[in-house]
């Protein structure tokens, strides 16, 4: 069941979050995610996936989750294979054209065994920005006459003044919210560069989030760069360094995505099918290791390397 | 890496491939001084090209948020929101905010291909089958809906086959005139009009009163009879009926340098 903006408003004022070191691994940030849980995770398709944490939360299993995501890359694969999550609240799944259609949304959702709930990029944006603001929907064009807006029993509504006919986004309120950021201080004063997809609507509709971070700086630093800060430190409930943290996917300005990588994880679904070959890929990605540290020290040496050249090439 | 390289090689003297064709005849569809709003692949290397050539004041905008991309040549970004998109971008705008401006009526053109699409302009990209238990569950809209919903003009282009050309889309996801006449008004989307549909074997644009898509022009050498076979709903003609331009060298290198198939010359 989904929070509502009023439920997560009185959660808000009964919820303190005093100005300390929020510093913590992994392993004790996931702690904050719990079996059933809406779980929205911040950037976008391939960009700015908090993969640490995301590894971190397959390795220590949960049930029941709900991921929200609005163009959602193979993670959705990894947490409805490995039985933890029965719904995607998207608009969009895949990791792009040239790996073809997920074998693993197509098994679970063309059989039943999965719901995914499928809003437009807008809309999944307006649900979150009606979070955000703390009002319970936001009206809009987009959507409107379609069958989506049917699949979902999207509502309408008509202006008071102008009498138009607008569609009715209901807010959403992940219950908890897991962002990858450029640098954060101990407290959760967070910066991104570059485009900042829904991260900061995201976290500010979520009961708890949680930000992993390239790099924890001092508030000092974050005091004399204070127009890139996108999150305030009262948003945030726990901080997590992780360099590298959203290898394979990208980090703008810091290391492309790597392909490679997803072509390794779509031959193993080729070979051994939606559910074998996610556990093989879980097995020897996530499991394999005690965290995600070691994770990236077991790649090839050289291949963080290239990848940053590659985003210092395309980046000012 | 660029899915839509097509099996060209590095001959620059190599037969003009159907992608190309298609991409070419989008691309001379966008006129100067105008926000192109383009989804990836073939809209967005349309776009490209469009600014490469006749439209070099011509903004494109991807739901990453990006504006004012540039392009790498030979670095085609696969997604819009990555590096290769954002490539000599003005501003980068959070997602949300970039599906307001075009409600808000920013967006001259919102440019979109299709998995599958109807007479009307409906595109498909959700499910093939009975939604209900699907043949095949297609990855979703991403920013298709918004994008046709809420732009100005709307330019479609695709390959053309028979099964992405249906008399009915098995599920509106992206809404072009719906039903025909009024209905796409009369759903609450007042703005937006889809005006050509491109593809490699012809130029198609909507009939002002039904809203039938109808023929409108030939890609070179191709017959009506070609076009009929491909197309799964009953043959519309417009008055006037044009044979395309073949693309010239000019838009052949230019296309092919952004695919970073041919060296750019500088």
């Amino acid at each position: 069941m989904t929070t509502t903006v009023r439920e997560s408003r009185l959660d808000l004022e009964a919820h303190l979050r005093p100005v300390t070191d929020k510093r913590v691994s992994a392993r004790v940030a996931m702690e904050l995610v719990h079996n059933g849980d809406v779980v929205a995770i911040g950037g976008t398709l391939y960009s700015r996936t908090p993969m640490s944490l995301l590894f971190e939360l397959l390795r220590q299993g949960r049930s029941g989750l709900t991921i929200s995501r609005s163009l959602t890359c193979y993670e959705a694969d990894l947490f409805l294979a490995t039985g933890m999550a029965n719904r995607v609240v998207t608009s969009w799944v895949g990791i792009g054209l040239p790996w073809g259609l997920s074998p693993v949304i197509r098994h679970y959702v063309e059989k039943g065994l999965a719901t995914y709930e499928e809003w437009s990029h807008l809309a999944l944006g307006l649900r979150l920005k009606a979070g955000a603001m703390g009002v319970p929907f936001l009206p809009t064009m987009t959507m409107l006459g379609s069958d989506l807006a049917k699949q979902v029993n999207a509502a309408t509504i008509r202006c008071p003044y102008t009498d138009q006919e607008l569609l009715a986004v209901p807010a959403l309120v992940p219950d908890v919210t897991l962002l990858h950021v450029h640098r954060a201080d101990m407290y959760g004063n967070a910066q991104i560069d570059g485009y900042t997809h829904m991260d900061v609507d995201m976290a500010r509709a979520s009961r708890r989030v949680v930000l992993s971070a390239e790099k924890i700086v001092t508030t000092e630093e974050i005091t004399a760069t204070s127009d890139r800060t996108v999150l305030p430190h009262f948003t945030v409930d726990a901080v997590v360094e992780a360099p590298f943290g959203a290898y394979p996917h990208e980090c703008y300005g810091l290391y492309e995505a790597d392909t490679r990588h997803f072509d390794d994880y779509v031959r193993l679904l080729r070979e051994h099918g939606p559910d074998e070959g996610v556990s093989r890929y879980v097995e020897a990605n996530v499991n394999m290791y005690p965290d995600f540290e070691a994770f990236l020290n077991g790649l090839d040496s050289g291949r963080l390397a290239e990848l940053g050249r590659l985003a210092r090439e395309l980046t000012p | 890496m660029s899915f839509a390289t097509a099996e060209l090689g590095n001959d620059p003297a190599a037969e003009v491939s159907p992608e190309e064709l298609m991409t070419v005849a989008a691309s001379r569809l966008l006129a100067d001084n105008r926000v192109v709003f383009a989804g990836v692949g073939a809209p967005l290397v349309a776009s490209a090209l469009a600014r490469r050539r006749q439209a070099p004041n011509l903004t494109i905008v991807l739901e990453g948020g990006i504006i004012g991309t540039q392009l790498r040549p030979g670095h085609l970004p696969v997604s819009t929101n990555e590096m290769r998109a954002a490539y000599g971008a003005t501003m980068f705008a959070d997602i949300t905010d970039i599906f307001l401006y075009a409600q808000r009526g920013y967006f001259d053109y919102g440019f979109l291909g299709a998995a599958q699409v109807d007479l009307y302009g409906n595109i498909n990209t959700s499910f093939i089958g009975n939604p209900a238990s699907p043949k095949v569950r297609l990855p979703g809209t991403g920013g298709a809906n918004d994008i046709i919903s809420l732009c100005n003009e709307i330019f479609i282009v695709t390959a053309h086959e028979k099964r992405r050309f249906v008399e009915k889309v098995d599920f509106i996801t992206s809404p072009g005139y719906l039903s025909g006449g009024s209905t796409r008004r009369d759903a609450g989307l007042p703005f937006g009009r889809l005006k050509n549909v491109v593809t490699d074997l012809a130029l198609f644009d909507f009939e002002p009163e039904s809203h039938k898509m109808r023929l409108r022009g030939l890609q070179p050498g191709v017959s009506i009879e070609a076009v009929r076979e491909a197309t799964g709903f009953e043959l519309l003609m417009a008055d006037e009926l044009d044979e395309l331009e073949a693309p010239s060298a000019q838009e052949l290198q230019l296309l092919r340098e952004l695919r970073g198939l041919t060296p750019a010359l500088d």
